[in-house]
């Protein structure tokens, strides 16, 4: 699925979000969005699932705007698409099973036997087989996020939206989940968007870097091109550093 | 003087909206209870939770009030010596006034502010969101479940809380004032009409709709984690209780006029 952004704005009460954003994923791309806390990465996430809608700008998936396509039409696209939410958004109310077959339980026509096998399925492929009888309440942080991850996979989309995937999970539960979006996108030639700011696992997983700064995409390109930037902005936010353009503006509203 | 005019005018455009958005919520959640597919479960899970397990607060409050009802008549009707009547006054107004309002205001405030907090949680963290990538919509997979709980249990929930009202009337009268226990119950169906039944009822399924209308919409517009749960709820409480209370009185007021 082709992904156009085109010039989008967004405020929230009168604070600009997204000031003009363009980006293009194409088919089977990982993309990587980087930016500061609240640069509107997460926002830019929800556009694109069509969950909040732009002030001006358009969202084509496909070709199709979704400012001009039913809800129908909509809900069809957004079965073809998953995002991981950065705090996992798991149902409580629901188990562990319920949640990762959520869609299809709602929505497939398959006897709930073979739900269960896509439930466990898609369970072990984030290395948690066999839990779907647990609450959500009983997991730890790292175990909600692999399990929103396996929720997302257990639709089998062509696009997944991750949000700070790697954000608040131990060091190796990270790289395993890096190493889950790379195999995704090598084996299935799944396209991801992922939202981060961590910079390894941005090197890790990316084809291509693009980084989100007052509401634009300022720089984009491979991770190599990304990593030898000698754009400003870009450099003090990957060798993350306390001084440069990005903290004097700061400084200069302070 | 100047900020007093804009201040009243900014609350004045607030509540407008307010209502506004009450009133496409309930629309939306009309359009959505009869899109399929329906599941059956999910608005029983709720009924349960609503109706069930309010029952011995409704059953406790409604035992007291009948109670109260009865000495406060007895007080005054002993002046007239025309304690007889103490069965009439109480049959009509639980069943016409106290019956929905009191039980109205049990389930605001023990079950509406339930659905703003779960639903407001689920918002602040991004459940709801999560349900729309789902491709489904949070209004049929949330707030129509629990309309229709609130609608159908409320009545329900109303004619026993009468019951049990008139109950507790009839222990002070016959066995405190020495009313016959046949004469009780023979002067509360006398004073009873089909038309106060179901004036009464009439009132419950609106209170059922403000409760869910309330509660929901407060739930799905929380923002700003535990504190804007909290908040939320808070809100949710006090604006079904004046809702209610609002439409209490235009609806005595219409009752009145039509079926006098």
């Amino acid at each position: 699925m082709l992904i156009e952004i085109k010039n989008v704005y967004k405020n929230f009460n009168s604070k600009r979000v997204l000031n003009g954003t363009s980006l293009t994923i194409s088919k089977g791309e990982t993309k990587v969005i980087i930016g500061r806390s609240g640069c509107g990465k997460s926002v830019l996430l929800k556009h694109i699932m069509g969950i909040l809608k732009p002030d001006s700008g358009t969202i084509a998936l496909d070709g199709k705007n979704l400012a001009e396509i039913s809800s129908k039409e909509l809900n069809r696209l957004r079965m073809r698409m998953a995002m991981v939410f950065q705090g996992g958004a798991l149902f409580d109310s629901l188990t562990v099973g319920g949640n990762v077959g959520f869609a299809l339980y709602e929505y497939s026509q398959l006897s709930s036997k073979e739900i269960e096998e896509r439930v466990e399925e898609s369970l072990c492929n984030v290395e948690l087989c066999g839990i779907h009888k647990l609450m959500p309440s009983e997991l730890s942080g790292g175990m909600k996020k692999r399990v929103a991850i396996a929720r997302a996979l257990c639709v089998r989309p062509e696009v997944v939206l991750y949000d700070e995937p790697t954000t608040g999970v131990d060091p190796i539960t990270a790289d395993s989940i890096n190493e889950l979006i790379r195999s995704l996108h090598d084996k299935l030639k799944m396209t991801s968007i992922v939202v981060t700011h961590d910079m390894k696992s941005a090197y890790r997983v990316a084809d291509k870097i693009a980084m989100l700064y007052n509401g634009k995409i300022i720089a984009e390109g491979a991770a190599d091109q990304i990593q030898n930037t000698h754009h400003p902005v870009v450099y003090q936010f990957i060798n993350g550093l306390a001084k440069g353009p990005i903290t004097e503006t700061i400084e200069k509203f302070i | 003087m100047v900020a007093i005019v804009q201040n009243l005018g900014a609350r004045l455009v607030y509540h407008i909206n307010y209502v506004g958005a009450l009133t496409k919520l309930f629309f939306q959640t009309l359009y959505w209870t009869f899109v399929p597919p329906l599941k059956r479960e999910r608005t029983y899970q709720q009924a349960k939770r609503i109706g069930l397990e309010s029952l011995s607060i409704v059953s406790l409050v409604s035992l007291f009030i009948g109670i109260i009802l009865a000495l406060q008549t007895a007080y005054q009707m002993q002046k007239l010596s025309s304690e007889i009547y103490i069965a009439n006054i109480i049959a009509l107004s639980l069943v016409r006034e106290l019956g929905p309002v009191i039980t109205g205001l049990i389930l605001a405030g023990r079950c509406g502010a339930a659905v703003t907090a779960e639903l407001g949680t689920m918002k602040v963290t991004e459940q709801i969101d999560a349900l729309e990538t789902l491709a489904t919509n949070p209004v049929k997979y949330l707030v129509v479940p629990r309309f229709l709980a609130f609608t159908f249990m409320l009545p329900v929930l109303t004619l026993y809380a009468n019951l049990i009202g008139i109950i507790g009337g009839y222990l002070i009268c016959v066995y405190r004032l020495g009313i016959r226990s046949s004469m009780y119950i023979h002067m509360t169906f006398d004073a009873l009409q089909i038309k106060d039944l179901v004036t009464g009822l009439i009132k419950t399924l609106v209170f059922g709709i403000i409760i869910a209308m309330v509660g929901c919409l407060e739930g799905m517009r929380t923002e700003g984690g535990a504190e804007g749960v909290g908040k939320a709820t808070t809100v949710s409480v006090v604006t079904s209780f004046i809702l209610i209370i609002a439409a209490d009185c235009i609806f005595t007021a219409i009752f009145y006029f039509i079926f006098p």
